[in-house]
């Protein structure tokens, strides 16, 4: 039976939601689903949904406490939180709301909101795979299988629609009848690959704040692709004048300095890609992000290196060019000489934190 | 109609409730019949959501409140032991977790609140069917979503519930005398204004001057423009200011049907639920009195006395900054009871200067009981305070008002003194802490908009809820609304006209 409260709550759940939607180029943004990640689900803050009211505020205002303490001595900063144990009292406390969302849930809002096409995977279309989903249950099966849940139901509701349930001594004996087991149905579903190449300069001249956009972005346009594909690869660079392959943690984490030399970086990727991604049944998408501070005589090697290896293989190529305090970074403009002649190659200039939801529009709006 | 679960309570509870009932009898309650019922958490937290109700409108912030109330006591930060509603028969909601000390200290309490709900004078006019009555709330929302569609009428609550306090808490209790003007009265008005002539007879031009002599045109003429000021006066409306805002709005904002019958639903709902809050610190510290009571006198066995002591403590606990209505109400009692017991009270009493005589003082009247039953018949909080609160209970108890610096945004103890914290209390009990605003004026300008004041008493309000409310009054009124209040030590009046907000300081109006 849904009970009245399930549909309140479901009601208030989405119009959470709505709210977490319009917030969400803030939330974007501002990172705050970094350092939430590893789970299923991310706690998203968002302010409680008040109804207003004329109500008083804090001008003028003030109430009688009892205790210990001198005139003049604070008793607290702005409304107070309950108190602790007792009954739930009529005063409100100012709670920051949390809302639990799936980082599905998530992708879909960044998709609509951006107006994300579906990307178009390349590749052998007849090519499926075979999956199992456990999605039913049925009157037999292996006890590997079996649903405790539905079956000690069953038998509870079988003891006590029989008389024999005593509460005083609540144990349940299942019978054959009551057991239930899960059940699976095979589907097939078209098989996909995608692999995913970040890469990240950690030079000196990349500021904390410089990294923190990129990792967020790097955060979204992954979240975005997972959706997009069932089985994603991804592998991290990192580089500074030499580029290192990282593992995923390291690379929401580490902090370097240096010189710079962006080739490192293609050479690495090239070299990823030659050994875990035969491009033919891969499709390869790659995100570069930097300040555009390359050492000068590199410039002409990391435009071979691109033509040659890079460009031919990947659905995409992404630079994501961060601005920063220091250095030229010029860069993209190196690259824009070339932009007319791939189209798989996007670019994108970051100027702050603000520029993070537009920059992933730029890269994935193409739908490739 | 489905009121409750049904589940009967178990023997060893049932056993308990007749003991504690035949306690509160013997001290002299008087309740309606008691249905008490145990819930899980789960289900009170949903009843307590619900104000208590089993059925009510379909609402998000019941869902908000019922997700808060879950989350609170999942992280441990709350719990909610019982739940009583005003009712006939009242119906009472243990939580099945508590154990039997604390069901017994419960039930004690709840009986405290049936009798303070049935002989309070401020519940006297509440509705004891209520459960029927929020049921045939529902019902008639629910009509409302099949033919509006939902989300219509959700955003209408919405806007009504933004509203919910503006209404005159006292009305109950009192017929205001309003009489207007009835529309026959005006018409004949009017048609005679219309009758009159200029004032000036037809004459020749040389006679003009004696059969329209210049002084009696100007008296006439002065006469005339005295009663038009005098129409004027009486055709501003409305004549007297409203403080019941929401039945204003009833009678004259162009609602239709189906949002005039919500808005007198949460009208209904919202004098339904005033006197408890009201009477909070009367009505938690009459039942804590008797819990406290009985308990120790006759509850009390040797293995529940840790448990009895914790959750008692737990519940008279303060802090600096909020005050406890449950310790403030049991202490006062207490502090009457035993005054009047000796005889602390009167002329003579009240003249003695010598704080040694004072505080020695014992006549062994043995009224305490006596007076205790006549406060908690006629008291609301307010009353409650004015009448009985004294320096030496304000000293007893550590007393202090507290104030918002706006210089460091903190707030801070301000005084110790006896009519200070007396002035405080009072003021912050006032209309149960909420702003106190009237229909000022529902032509103003001329122009059919609506003026509100803001009684201002030393507290400023909030001021983006202000405008939040002000842009749901502005979607019931449907022209310009004002509101006149202080802002930044100012007069002030804040403006919607549907599109944008604007704060017009009042001097330069």
């Amino acid at each position: 039976m849904v009970r009245r409260i399930d549909r309140d709550q479901q009601r208030f759940d989405k119009i959470i939601k709505g709210k977490v939607r319009q917030q969400l180029r803030k939330y974007i943004n501002h990172g705050e689903m970094l350092g939430r990640k590893g789970r299923e689900t991310v706690s998203i803050p968002v302010p409680n949904i008040e109804i207003p009211h004329f109500q008083h505020g804090e001008k003028g205002s003030g109430g009688v406490g009892q205790g210990e303490g001198e005139v003049g001595q604070p008793v607290g900063r702005g409304k107070s939180e309950g108190d602790g144990q007792g009954q739930a009292g009529n005063e409100r406390g100012q709670h920051i709301r949390e809302v639990e969302m799936s980082l599905e849930e998530l992708a879909d809002m960044l998709g609509e909101a951006l107006e994300l096409p579906r990307i178009e995977p390349k590749g052998d279309d007849a090519l499926t795979s075979q999956k199992d989903r456990y999605t039913s249950i049925r009157p037999t099966g292996p006890d590997s299988l079996r649903h405790f849940k539905r079956t000690y139901k069953r038998a509870l509701r079988r003891m006590i629609a029989s008389n024999n349930y005593d509460p005083r001594d609540p144990t349940i004996v299942p019978t054959r009848d009551d057991e239930r087991f899960r059940s699976w149905k095979t589907v097939n579903e078209p098989h996909t690959n995608a692999a995913v190449i970040y890469m990240m300069d950690v030079s000196g001249s990349m500021t904390d704040v410089q990294k923190e956009i990129v990792r967020t972005e790097a955060f979204w346009i992954d979240t975005w692709l997972k959706r997009q594909y069932d089985g994603i690869e991804r592998r991290y660079v990192v580089h500074d004048a030499v580029a290192h392959e990282v593992d995923e943690d390291t690379f929401y984490r580490v902090r370097e300095s240096g010189g710079t030399r962006i080739s490192s970086a293609y050479r690495a990727a090239d070299y990823i890609i030659k050994r875990d991604f035969p491009p033919a049944l891969w499709n390869i998408y790659c995100f570069q992000f930097s300040d555009g501070d390359n050492w000068g005589e590199d410039n002409t090697e990391c435009i071979e290196s691109l033509k040659q290896n890079l460009f031919p293989v990947c659905n995409l190529f992404c630079y994501g060019q961060v601005r920063s305090p220091y250095g030229s970074g010029d860069f993209i403009k190196e690259l824009r000489k070339v932009e007319e002649e791939f189209d798989n190659l996007i670019l994108s200039e970051i100027e702050d934190k603000e520029g993070i939801y537009g920059s992933i529009k730029t890269f994935l709006g193409t739908g490739k | 109609m489905v009121v409750t679960t049904h589940r009967p309570l178990p023997k060893e509870l049932s056993d308990i409730q007749q003991e504690m009932e035949q306690h509160a009898l013997d001290y002299g309650l008087d309740f309606f019949k008691t249905i008490f019922e145990v819930l899980d958490y789960e289900e009170l937290s949903m009843f307590a959501a619900y104000g208590g109700f089993p059925i009510r409108y379909p609402h998000w912030r019941f869902g908000a409140q019922y997700d808060e109330l879950m989350k609170g006591y999942s992280y441990g930060l709350q719990k909610i032991y019982e739940m009583v509603i005003n009712t006939d028969p009242c119906y009472a909601y243990l939580l099945s977790a508590n154990d039997i000390t604390d069901q017994k200290l419960v039930i004690a309490h709840v009986y405290g609140h049936c009798d303070f709900f049935k002989n309070n004078a401020w519940f006297s006019h509440t509705n004891r069917k209520m459960l029927d009555q929020m049921a045939n709330h529902a019902t008639r929302v629910n009509r409302h979503i099949d033919e509006q569609g939902y989300e219509k009428v959700e955003t209408f609550i919405d806007t009504c519930l933004s509203l919910e306090s503006l209404i005159d808490p006292y009305a109950p209790h009192i017929r205001r005398t309003q009489k207007s003007e009835s529309k026959a009265d005006t018409q004949r008005r009017r048609a005679e204004d219309a009758e009159s002539t200029g004032g000036r007879f037809p004459a020749k031009n040389y006679m003009d001057r004696y059969i329209n002599p210049e002084d009696a045109l100007e008296e006439e003429a002065s006469q005339k423009r005295q009663k038009a000021m005098e129409l004027s006066d009486q055709l501003k409306f409305p004549k007297e200011r409203v403080r019941d805002v929401l039945f204003f709005l009833l009678q004259y904002a162009p609602l239709e049907d189906w949002q005039r019958d919500v808005l007198t639903i949460i009208r209904d709902e919202a004098y339904y639920f005033a006197p408890q809050g009201q009477t909070k610190i009367m009505n938690e510290g009459w039942a804590s009195f008797w819990h406290s009571t009985i308990m120790t006198r006759h509850g009390l066995t040797d293995e529940g006395l840790i448990n009895y002591a914790d959750h008692h403590s737990g519940t008279m606990a303060t802090s600096p900054n909020r005050l406890n209505p449950y310790k403030l109400g049991i202490e006062l009692l207490k502090d009457i009871e035993e005054r009047w017991n000796k005889g602390q009270f009167g002329p003579e009493y009240d003249n003695c200067t010598d704080m040694y005589e004072r505080e020695h003082w014992d006549k062994d009247l043995g009224l305490g009981r006596e007076k205790i039953f006549e406060v908690r018949r006629i008291h609301n909080d307010i009353t409650f305070i004015d009448t009985f609160l004294t320096p030496e209970f304000c000293y007893k108890n550590r007393m202090f008002s507290f104030g918002f610096n706006d210089s460091n945004k903190t707030y801070e103890i301000q005084s110790r003194e006896f009519q200070q914290i007396k002035q405080q209390l009072l003021s912050s009990l006032s209309n149960h802490g909420r702003p106190v605003i009237y229909v000022q004026d529902a032509n103003y300008k001329n122009r059919g908009e609506l003026y509100l004041e803001h009684e201002y008493l030393g507290i400023e309000l909030k001021l983006d809820y202000a405008q939040d409310t002000l842009a749901n009054l502005h979607s019931i009124w449907k022209r310009p609304v004002n509101i006149e209040t202080v802002v930044d030590d100012r007069p002030t009046i804040l403006n919607y006209d549907g599109k944008k907000h604007s704060t017009n300081s009042k001097e330069k109006q």
